[in-house]
């Protein structure tokens, strides 16, 4: 490499070039002074700095929305206690007595802003998604992987793609207008929006997520083990149990951390398919808000300044910093994989 | 010896498995899960909406409350955004990209931009919608604004901030197709341009770049076709429930996309048409039809994509043969 770099380090005077190169005539001349004049190298490194600046603004970008959802969510608590985001002490005047209320009521008398209503209704929906979606997309990514021969898998993976295609609110869509009612058919629920009915949609775009990174864990497992593995005698399945998906268990682990990270995310899909009631609730036909649908239902209406505002900059930062370091195990996980496959 | 050589036979007679058929079955069947419900979903769409589909549907403003009339300025605005979106997106994603490439080496700074894009590539949808509002429209907005005296022109919600929200969403689609685009141009090649005196930058012009143009066009058609679908970053940075007019201002006498007017979009039509219209009953068929345009649009354009990349990896193979 150091031979290439020359023409970009002018360390020796420009003129003593000169002599060495004399006998080869004027126009070898020229060429020298052409690749060593000083304005060129003015335009090298000013494309240089330009593209530096390109690569680290995503840098950049990440840190500001870092310092812009912290700053507006600090402001929460010039009025509000960090109590009152788990819950808050109610007088009830119809039960005379006052009772511990853990609710998001942000339009109110007493204006509540407990997160245990909307982390209950998040991971409501972001759990079942995962495990429909892992379940699925480990068998689909085992399928392509192993099994499927390489026609097969050129049609399946871009119509995979396609799906990972689909708009979010499309999917929101279809849940709201045709599942929902179907699926209350089935399950005969009290409420036809509910929790279930968003994780089945978030678990379409997880998904593609999963199966595409499974696939790719398992594709990276060295076809030696596999010889290996039938050489002893084990069948096409022992290997594929026994061998490659023990050698893949990280890099799939990880597409599922990143899944469950994207179905927390998830915004418009909850937002028309769950009902939107701020419940504490373990049941998964109950109907829930998330807070990405919280966010989303109410910033619309808020004042900016006020205390509401304030409320869903803190439901935002708790997301944000749950994804963050979802996404931040993921890519350890995945990390540790490519350092042991290297081996 | 004899007795092992007798029981081959026995080995190599295969008994019917019914865990490995069981297996196959269900991995075939779960592989197929995902493409039917693509097709319902396809299907379900297609049937319902192609009713209320016709020209005029699509060239004519909606009539009487949105009960009525065509989504033409829902399909204009999300054109518009799309495009001012890929704009600013496009050369701070390919920049990055290049630099990533061709003159990062695994120093820190480039470890620490990869972790900064896989992050980006995770952050929540809706909060690039808070940070849309937080910082474009609080921040940078209404500081121009005291900066031009201009009163309240860019300190609220407006198609250029939904654009900047959206194509920071976008960045990392870019970046990392881009990447690859690069990453597939053959390092002979550079080394061959470099050899015979070409600079850094000339080389990466004139040799790498041109190679690499279909790999970069494809990232930039799924960054569109993101764009286009997303609808949560644009809820509260630029779209309008119903506007009258188009988002259009004459400059020196021609019309153009005016970036400081609100405008109508089609995934969030969708969205209000369902869930806040007063009678979401009645507009099924329009909402139908307009969930039909945007998934051809951006079904489409990732059709395009993925064609595209493969008409240039095939291309790519023979040329590095």
């Amino acid at each position: 490499m150091p031979i290439f770099q020359d023409a970009d380090s002018p360390k020796e005077d420009q003129n003593a070039p000169r002599e060495v190169l004399l006998p080869l005539g004027e126009s070898s001349l020229d060429f020298q002074r052409f690749i060593t004049s000083k304005k060129f190298h003015f335009s090298e490194w000013l494309m240089e700095k330009l593209l530096l600046i390109a690569g680290v603004s995503s840098v950049l970008i990440i840190l500001l929305i870092f310092i812009f959802l912290f700053k507006e969510a600090v402001f929460f608590f010039q009025t509000g206690r960090l109590l009152d985001l788990i819950g808050k002490w109610v007088y009830d005047p119809w039960d005379e007595k006052t009772s511990f209320k853990m609710m998001w009521q942000a339009v109110s008398e007493i204006p509540k802003y407990s997160l245990i209503p909307l982390l209950c209704g998040s991971f409501l929906v972001a759990i079942p998604a995962t495990i429909i979606s892992t379940i699925l997309g480990i068998g689909s990514a085992v399928y392509l992987s192993e099994i499927a021969s390489a026609k097969t898998r050129e049609i399946l993976k871009p119509t995979l793609e396609l799906l990972a295609g689909i708009p979010t609110v499309v999917i929101g869509f279809f849940m709201l207008a045709v599942a929902a009612s179907f699926l209350q058919e089935i399950f005969h629920t009290q409420f036809r929006l509910n929790a279930f009915a968003g994780s089945l949609g978030v678990a379409i775009t997880t998904l593609p997520i999963i199966v595409t990174l499974s696939e790719d864990a398992l594709r990276a497992v060295p076809q030696e083990l596999r010889n290996a593995s039938l050489a002893l005698g084990a069948s096409k399945w022992q290997t594929i149990w026994g061998t490659a998906l023990p050698a893949a268990v990280s890099g799939i682990s990880a597409s599922v951390i990143l899944g469950f990270g994207r179905a927390l995310g998830e915004t418009m899909i909850v937002v028309m398919a769950t009902g939107n009631a701020a419940l504490v609730t373990g049941n998964i036909f109950s109907s829930v808000r998330t807070m990405t649908a919280n966010i989303a239902a109410e910033l619309g209406s808020v004042d900016r300044g006020s205390e509401h505002y304030y409320a869903l900059f803190v439901v935002g930062a708790v997301l944000f910093t749950l994804t963050f370091f979802l996404n931040l195990s993921s890519e350890i996980v995945l990390n540790k994989m490519r350092r042991r496959l290297r081996m | 010896m004899p007795e092992l050589l007798l029981s081959l036979p026995k080995l190599r007679s295969r008994k019917i498995d019914w865990v490995e058929i069981a297996s196959s079955l269900t991995v075939r069947f779960f592989t197929l899960v995902p493409l039917l419900v693509l097709l319902a979903i396809l299907g379900k769409v297609f049937i319902e909406g192609s009713g209320r589909m016709s020209w005029s549907f699509l060239t004519e403003a909606p009539a009487e409350g949105m009960t009525q009339g065509g989504i033409f300025p829902c399909i204009f605005g999300t054109a518009a955004v799309t495009v001012l979106m890929i704009i600013m997106a496009l050369p701070l994603g390919v920049g990055a990209a290049i630099y990533l490439v061709e003159y990062g080496s695994s120093s820190l700074l480039v470890r620490m931009i990869r972790a900064a894009v896989n992050n980006l590539a995770g952050v929540p949808s809706i909060v690039f919608g808070l940070f849309g509002v937080g910082f474009f429209i609080l921040f940078v907005g209404r500081n121009i604004d005291r900066a031009l005296q201009t009163g309240l022109l860019f300190g609220q919600p407006c198609m250029l901030w939904a654009a900047a929200t959206l194509s920071v969403l976008t960045l990392p689609v870019i970046i990392v197709s881009t990447e690859e685009a690069l990453n597939a141009v053959p390092q002979s090649h550079r080394a061959a341009s470099l050899a015979l005196g070409a600079t850094k930058w000339q080389t990466i012009r004139d040799v790498v770049l041109p190679q690499a143009r279909g790999g970069i066009l494809t990232g930039a058609i799924l960054a569109i076709s993101r764009g286009a679908g997303e609808t949560a970053p644009i809820l509260f940075t630029g779209c309008a429930y119903f506007l009258p007019r188009l988002p259009v201002v004459e400059f020196l006498g021609i019309p153009m996309i005016n970036p400081l007017d609100q405008f109508m979009e089609l995934s969030y039509h969708i969205f209000i048409m369902t869930t806040q219209s007063i009678n979401a009953q009645a507009t099924r068929p329009i909402q139908y039809a307009t969930t039909l345009v945007l998934i051809v649009l951006t079904f489409l354009l990732n059709l395009s994509a993925v064609l595209l990349r493969f008409y240039f990896r095939k291309r790519l193979g023979r040329i590095s043969l």
